[in-house]
């Protein structure tokens, strides 16, 4: 009997171990921004050229940074529950459009909406090297200092909406902005 | 070779297989080659590009992915080695962007110590569980009673006793 008790208590620790290797999702990579400032960049407006966009447009209030293309499918599928998002008051959405044409990407909000405040046009994808895009789309939560709380890859589901976003934007709402506390 | 036992034959070709794997493991840029005038930054490149991996498709290094966004990194890199930059200072670049997980050699960290001492705590424990069975083994044939032992003799000296 006692022969087999070691092996059968590595056995089952091995099972236990690829049970919970089973449970991490591995396209999920940890972002170094967190609890970071949004790093600094300046974009031409999708709508008005002429103006900039910059992460000081993003301080003041809590907002969502979605990152966004006209190529991107995935975008498609999540660009419904933004829409419903911009509505709820107190949610401010800006879009970052990443690697797209001008062309394209008005075309897209025209058709399907447009959710942003504003919309930074990264033509070449430089800025997105420097937030650490790897898929899009992304949603970065800002809070009032322009602190990167919260990055959120792939498209947002509703549950994720319902059970993190929500909650999450709520709680940062209810936060003292720095400086003031 | 005809005397060799399979399974030693079957590990040998294994063993040479991987090897020859490793040696045609060079870095190739997978869409369009950067040009260099500098052979020295040409290779600096070509090593940043094995060491680092692309984030849309994972298990592969930025040297051998088709992605856009590998794409975007090879320019990008490219810039930075015309420009002069070291290969640590590349490298920093990425991670602050990407965190550690661009790193194929991750940094020795509390989070990473069992990555890289893993393989030799289960290497020193093969060896304890090695010796406590050869030793079980032995003591399992030493240990004769007096009166066994004495049998033993016995036949020994005179088989037809038996």
């Amino acid at each position: 009997m006692n022969r087999y008790l070691i092996p059968v208590c590595v056995f089952a620790a091995l099972i236990a171990l690829l049970a919970l290797g089973l449970r991490f999702d591995p396209s999920r990579v940890p972002s170094p921004f967190i609890d970071q400032p949004v790093p600094s960049f300046t974009l031409p407006r999708l709508h008005e050229p002429d103006r900039t966009i910059s992460p000081a447009d993003l301080r003041g209030e809590v907002t969502l940074l979605n990152v966004w293309a006209s190529w991107c499918v995935a975008c498609r599928y999540e660009h419904a529950l933004l829409l419903q998002l911009a509505r709820e008051p107190g949610v401010r959405i800006y879009g970052l459009n990443y690697k797209d044409t001008h062309e394209d990407a008005l075309r897209w909000l025209e058709a399907m909406g447009d959710p942003y405040v504003a919309s930074g046009f990264d033509a070449d994808g430089q800025v997105g090297i420097d937030l650490g895009v790897y898929g899009v789309p992304e949603t970065f939560v800002v809070d009032r200092d322009g602190i990167i709380r919260h990055k959120h890859i792939g498209p947002l589901t509703e549950e994720q909406v319902r059970d993190t976003l929500l909650p999450l934007l709520d709680s940062l709402r209810g936060e003292q902005p720095a400086g003031t506390n | 070779m005809q005397a060799l036992p399979r399974i030693v034959r079957a590990m040998v070709a294994c063993v040479l297989l991987a090897w020859c794997g490793a040696q045609s493991n060079v870095p190739r840029a997978a869409d369009a080659p950067m040009e260099f005038s500098d052979p020295a930054q040409e290779q600096r490149y070509q090593e940043l590009l094995s060491e680092l991996r692309c984030l849309v498709c994972q298990n592969q290094t930025l040297a051998d992915s088709h992605a856009d966004l590998a794409q975007d990194l090879r320019e990008e890199i490219h810039t930075r080695v015309l420009q002069g930059q070291g290969k640590d200072e590349i490298i920093a670049y990425l991670v602050a962007r990407y965190g550690d997980f661009v790193r194929y050699r991750p940094p020795l960290t509390a989070g990473t110590l069992l990555l890289w001492l893993g393989p030799f705590l289960l290497l020193a424990a093969a060896f304890v569980i090695l010796f406590r069975i050869a030793r079980s083994r032995r003591i399992a044939a030493e240990a004769l009673t007096v009166e066994e032992q004495a049998r033993v003799r016995a036949l020994l000296e005179d088989p037809d006793r038996h």
